[in-house]
């Protein structure tokens, strides 16, 4: 049953042993996830015709995982998380049209605006209920796209950044009219940062945030610096949405406003409810999600996409999520926290240490 | 020797209503005491004041000698003040194993501890195995909490409190809405808490009162009415008159 193949010959396991396993299970990989990777490196390979739209996703499932961050695992409902994938978007695109060509530096000034623009709006954002928290995002959003829109002499206003020219990835791989080089440069990109939160989330840490989600009362009672841990994530899911805003604006050598306007955020939400918070997989596959429907629906029905797009969402969020993904779930052991008994102790399936 | 806890002329007025009136109370070390009153004598809000969730309108609270009348609550829970709740406050989706594991990492400075995975510790993984015990939950460790039977939540939220190691530990009506069958063992956990942990017992229930308590202390319309043995409190006529008695119509 188990896959540890010392627990087959050893005695017994004690309490300790149950409680250490059951713990460090949830940082390990299963096949599944190792499977999701595999195929989204393989792609690389064996998808060329697609690599523009997989660049894409890639970069929505990044921005989705930003978003789950601070939804999924803290709690905090936002509809202005674009103002920190805009925000990285402009920052790199800005420093590319200034002459900064390394697409590195630009991703990691884009991750360090936004980090700081996160940093000083989380204060706004951390009391209230969440219709404040709705109201407060959406109002940073709104204004710094107008802000965007104003400064035209740094952002090109309506016309949008242009002469933006990236140099090569770490000097060697030049971006391809094919979107190659720019699909395995997100990809890569999105798996790192993946990886990082993936950690962060079994945590002590991430532990702490998930508690604050269910029940910041008794998280307080804890001994929990409620405020701090939520400043935290905040500031940290800003980063991840500034580095994907980057990869955007590297990748297609262009920003306009589109990036900071409120349908991108509402968008994000909609990946994230159609992929499913609070296990950092719905993101990237609520992006998978996202964009296959949109490119299936367009096909279809060019004019009328986002009537069916706008059906979708209301069968999901009416049927819900929780009852959608849990026929996922059977097919995702790994992924999800069940109602488990005893027997849930012993890991249920194959795994492997990180 | 200071006392565990003690508070010095606290006042709390909410508008015109005054919810805590002067009150000058001393838990000592070890302490098994128990706070009673009828309701609405102000007890939630002495616990309030006393965790820090409200901020005194006059008066000092004292933790260990300590002054920690403005300290925010978590900073209180981690110089060793913890409290349980009258109506449970777990986290619904996190199983016991998870809940424990987070008090227990978060005490010791765990909390800011964003790489390594939970339970790679061992000090930790051995705590949360004593803790388990001690509260006989190793049945349900991986259990979703809110699965659990009422009374594994209320043994639950009491091993939470615990887990983060409190000198002081407040006990808000700890057997409030169990089930018969599961009393006992909620009521001998209660018993066996280690003596150097000074416990405040804010309760209803005279049995368990009487049964587990030395000291009490009543509470009427927010000031403290009397204080003493159990013997001396459940003979005093005004007590009686005001609480007991009241209590025994009901």
């Amino acid at each position: 049953m188990h896959a540890d193949p010392i627990a087959k010959s050893a005695p017994p396991p004690s309490t300790a042993d149950l409680v250490r396993r059951s713990l460090v299970r949830k940082g390990r990989w299963g096949v599944a996830e190792i499977g999701f990777w595999a195929v989204a490196a393989a792609t690389l390979f064996f998808l060329p015709e697609r690599h523009l739209i997989l660049n894409e996703i890639a970069i929505i499932g990044l921005f989705a995982l930003s978003l789950d961050l601070i939804l999924g695992y803290a709690g905090i409902v936002s509809l202005g998380h674009a103002a920190f994938f805009g925000f990285g978007a402009y920052t790199a695109g800005i420093l590319a049209k200034h002459g900064f060509a390394d697409p590195l530096l630009g991703l990691g000034a884009a991750a360090l605006a936004a980090a700081l623009l996160g940093f000083v709006t989380s204060f706004l954002v951390l009391r209230g209920t969440d219709l404040t928290k709705l109201m407060v995002t959406l109002g940073v959003a709104l204004l710094l796209g107008e802000i965007a829109n104003q400064a035209s002499w740094l952002t090109g206003g309506a016309d949008g950044l242009q002469g933006i020219s990236m140099g090569p990835v770490l000097g060697l791989f030049e971006f391809d009219i094919f979107g190659t080089t720019a699909y395995a440069y997100s990809l890569t990109v999105s798996f790192l940062l993946f990886i990082l939160a993936r950690r962060i989330v079994v945590s002590p840490f991430g532990l702490s945030l998930r508690s604050i989600r269910d029940n910041p009362l008794r998280a307080r009672a804890v001994g929990i610096p409620v405020s701090r841990r939520l400043v935290a994530v905040y500031t940290l899911a800003a980063a991840y949405a500034g580095v994907a805003g980057a990869l955007l604006a590297q990748t297609t050598q262009f920003v306009s406003l589109d990036v900071l306007a409120f349908h991108r955020s509402a968008d994000i939400m909609l990946v994230l409810v159609i992929g499913g918070a609070g296990y950092l997989y719905g993101g990237l596959l609520g992006a998978i999600g996202f964009k296959v429907l949109q490119d299936i629906l367009s096909g279809w029905t060019p004019q009328y996409w986002q009537f069916w797009i706008g059906l979708i969402l209301v069968v999901i969020v009416l049927v819900g999520r929780e009852r959608l993904t849990d026929k996922v779930g059977a097919l995702w052991p790994r992924s999800r926290t069940r109602p488990a008994g005893q027997a849930q102790v012993l890991p249920a399936t194959p795994a492997r240490e990180v | 020797m200071a006392a565990a806890l003690e508070t010095r002329g606290l006042v709390k007025r909410f508008g015109g209503l005054v919810a805590t009136d002067n009150v000058t109370f001393r838990l000592e070390q070890g302490a098994r005491h128990a706070l009673i009153g009828p309701n609405g004598a102000g007890k939630t809000t002495l616990i309030n004041l006393l965790t820090g969730v409200l901020a005194p309108t006059s008066g000092q609270i004292f933790l260990d000698g300590v002054d920690v009348t403005q300290m925010p609550p978590e900073r209180r829970v981690q110089r060793g003040l913890a409290r349980t709740f009258q109506i449970n406050q777990l986290f619904p989706a996190m199983t016991p194993l998870e809940t424990i594991g987070l008090a227990v990492s978060e005490r010791m400075g765990g909390g800011r501890d964003w790489w390594r995975v939970t339970g790679s510790k061992r000090e930790i993984v051995d705590e949360i195995v004593e803790i388990a015990q001690r509260f006989r939950l190793t049945d349900v460790l991986d259990e979703r909490t809110s699965n659990l039977a009422y009374g594994k939540q209320r043994l639950l939220e009491i091993a939470v409190a615990f887990a983060c190691r409190p000198r002081v530990l407040l006990l808000d009506e700890p057997a409030a809405g169990v089930p018969e069958a599961e009393r006992h063992e909620l009521l001998a956990t209660v018993a066996a808490l280690p003596r150097d942990v000074s416990v405040l017992l804010i309760e209803h229930d005279m049995d368990l009162v009487f049964s587990f308590a030395d000291r009490i202390s009543v509470l009427v319309n927010g000031a403290l009415f009397a204080e003493g043995t159990i013997e001396e409190v459940s003979t005093d006529p005004r007590v009686r008159a005001v609480y007991l008695g009241e209590n025994v119509d009901e």
